[in-house]
């Protein structure tokens, strides 16, 4: 997933000449090709993410889109201020490409895992949020990068995720993609957790429960029509997310639900990480499993909570 | 221009009074004598920008703006009311002649970075100036900035600092050193000038000399007194920020500009 967004900073930057590459201390041979095809564009800054933010704003003051590249922690937690100020308070069009959203940096601990991005990304008026679940999907979510008015958060995966997007989805930002069809459970995604939501579809399938799902790739703007619609008829919504229970998907999704509807909406689960940080290495894959995030124990939390909630199917109004 | 800014303050019954009357002869020889701008067109794509990185001095920008015209001299009575474009810090969008939203202090010299490089890339002639506080440069952002700006050798790029010695608590020196503040800049690949930032002759005749030295950013440390021109609030840390004036501060206003 890495790759490709990268990949396509090329790709956009020999379309478009507004377009910025800028790294603080990236890999060795990050962007290699474009750094010798545009060198002027390819701009390696300095471990300095508070100035390279700041400086970003000034370029993009000047009508360039900088798509701005480093470890999601540092992109967020180190120069908060100069995101909120420099890029939201003045809404420009500043692209932040957070490489090891949630756990992907597992065995570096907990400097490096951005468990609570989305949250404090998403509290800032202007920004928008993106958590592409695949490299095909960040290909198709690049190209629509280009022209969006505002700062952008791109939340990106590990890289090797398995390919579960489709071309005919297309990608709009904002914009929520039906996996698969409403039935006694919706779950709620964004970013990798579609792979585990669809595997644990599979498993509660042969459990005779239908599963749907709704890629949420856009936690901010949230498709809140989107949502509207695909809970109808259910009994049971389930947001999952590779991030702290505060102020991610899952507040985001009961946000909406309170504010539009109110009342009379599905009984709700929400799966995250715990409300701490982790103090364990491994890998992505074992911290999640860990922390009830395998689709076995998704399947697992969901039949219990299905179980446990014996409300009839809510009637929903329209939006 | 320090009766623009003190009434605005007796208006308001409150603002940054120290940090912007030092500032009054740098803004002054900056914007009449060096920027290249036009009130009538405050957008010209070949304007030379300046950035007001201390936020809290803005009613000394504010003055200067209305006085030339980049919107009514009534506005500076409404300073800090719920209607008034003016705020206790300047903000890109509300107030013509502001390029950039500031009073979270340390952003101005990257955004002036990122503005210069543009110029650069795109082969256009404008210059870029950053007016810093002396408190403003505890903050470390500015020398990542400052390193920045040496590595693209930005020689069209120039920070004026302001520099009275004095910041909310109290000393520079006390608060956090600053010296040897000159050898800092030039060991950041700064061209370092000095100048007494009262003296309008020196500070003309150091910004018409730009670059300081070819290909690199200029720094100016003009040597000011916070509060300069009202004798109360001169080097006197107490009218850093007044957020409301008791009678005997009003009087001393009124003694220092006469009634107005």
């Amino acid at each position: 997933m890495r790759n490709t967004a990268m990949n396509m900073v090329h790709k956009l930057a020999a379309r478009d000449e507004r377009v910025l590459y800028i790294g603080s201390d990236p890999g060795a041979g990050t962007l290699r090709a474009m750094s010798k095809e545009f060198p002027k564009r390819h701009l390696i800054e300095g471990i300095s993410e508070a100035h390279i933010i700041g400086m970003s704003a000034g370029l993009a003051m000047e009508g360039f889109v900088p798509y701005v590249n480093t470890i999601a922690t540092f992109l967020t937690r180190r120069c908060y201020e100069q995101v909120a100020v420099d890029l939201c308070l003045h809404n420009l069009p500043v692209r932040l490409i957070a490489n090891g959203g949630g756990l992907v940096y597992a065995p570096l601990g907990p400097t490096h895992q951005a468990i609570e991005d989305i949250a404090i990304m998403r509290a800032l008026p202007n920004m928008t949020v993106i958590c592409p679940c695949d490299a095909d999907e960040a290909a198709r979510m690049m190209e629509q990068t280009l022209d969006w008015k505002g700062p952008i958060y791109i939340r990106l995966g590990k890289g090797g995720d398995a390919i579960v997007s489709k071309a005919e989805h297309g990608f709009e930002i904002g914009k929520a993609i039906l996996m698969r069809p409403p039935g006694d459970v919706l779950m709620v995604t964004t970013g990798i957790m579609l792979q585990r939501a669809l595997a644990a579809a599979d498993l509660l399938a042969a459990q005779g429960l239908r599963a749907g799902i709704l890629h949420m790739h856009t936690v901010k703007p949230l498709d809140t029509a989107a949502l509207l619609q695909a809970i109808r008829g259910t009994r049971l919504l389930v947001t999952l997310e590779e991030h702290v229970p505060s102020g991610g998907l899952g507040s985001a999704v009961a946000e909406a639900l309170i504010d539009k509807l109110g009342s009379g909406f599905p009984a709700m689960l929400r799966l995250s990480l715990p409300d701490r940080f982790m103090h364990n290495y491994g890998s992505q894959d074992s911290l999640l499993k860990k922390h009830g995030l395998s689709a076995g124990a998704i399947a697992t939390s969901i039949e219990h909570a299905l179980a446990a909630s014996h409300t009839p199917s809510p009637q929903l109004h329209s939006t | 221009m320090r009766r623009l800014v003190l009434g605005s303050v007796r208006s308001a019954g409150r603002g940054h009074v120290g940090p912007a009357l030092s500032l009054i002869e740098m803004v002054r020889v900056l914007y009449d004598d060096v920027l290249r701008i036009d009130p009538k067109n405050p957008g010209d794509p070949d304007r030379d920008r300046a950035i007001l990185s201390k936020g809290h001095g803005c009613l000394a920008l504010y003055a200067l703006l209305a006085d030339r015209g980049f919107f009514p001299l009534s506005e500076l009575d409404g300073f800090c009311g719920p209607d008034s474009i003016l705020g206790g810090h300047p903000e890109y969008g509300m107030v013509p002649g502001v390029e950039a939203s500031t009073g979270a202090l340390g952003h101005g010299l990257s955004i002036g970075v990122g503005l210069a490089l543009a110029a650069r890339m795109r082969e256009r002639s404008y210059r870029t100036f950053v007016l810093l506080g002396d408190g403003e440069i505890n903050e470390g952002s500015v020398w990542e900035a400052a390193m920045g700006a040496a590595k693209h050798g930005l020689d069209n790029l120039v920070a004026l600092i302001d520099y009275n010695k004095l910041q909310s608590y109290g000393p520079t020196d006390y608060v956090l050193p600053l010296e040897p503040l000159a050898d800092k800049w030039r060991s950041f690949g700064f061209a370092v000038q000095e100048v007494n930032g009262h003296d309008v002759g020196a500070l003309r005749n150091v910004l018409k000399q730009l670059p300081a030295v070819a290909g690199k950013p200029t720094a100016i440390i003009c040597h000011t007194v916070k509060g300069k021109g009202l004798p109360a609030a001169e080097s006197n840390a107490d009218w850093h920020h007044k957020n409301k004036l008791t009678d005997s501060e009003l009087d001393a206003i009124r003694v220092a500009v006469g009634d107005f």
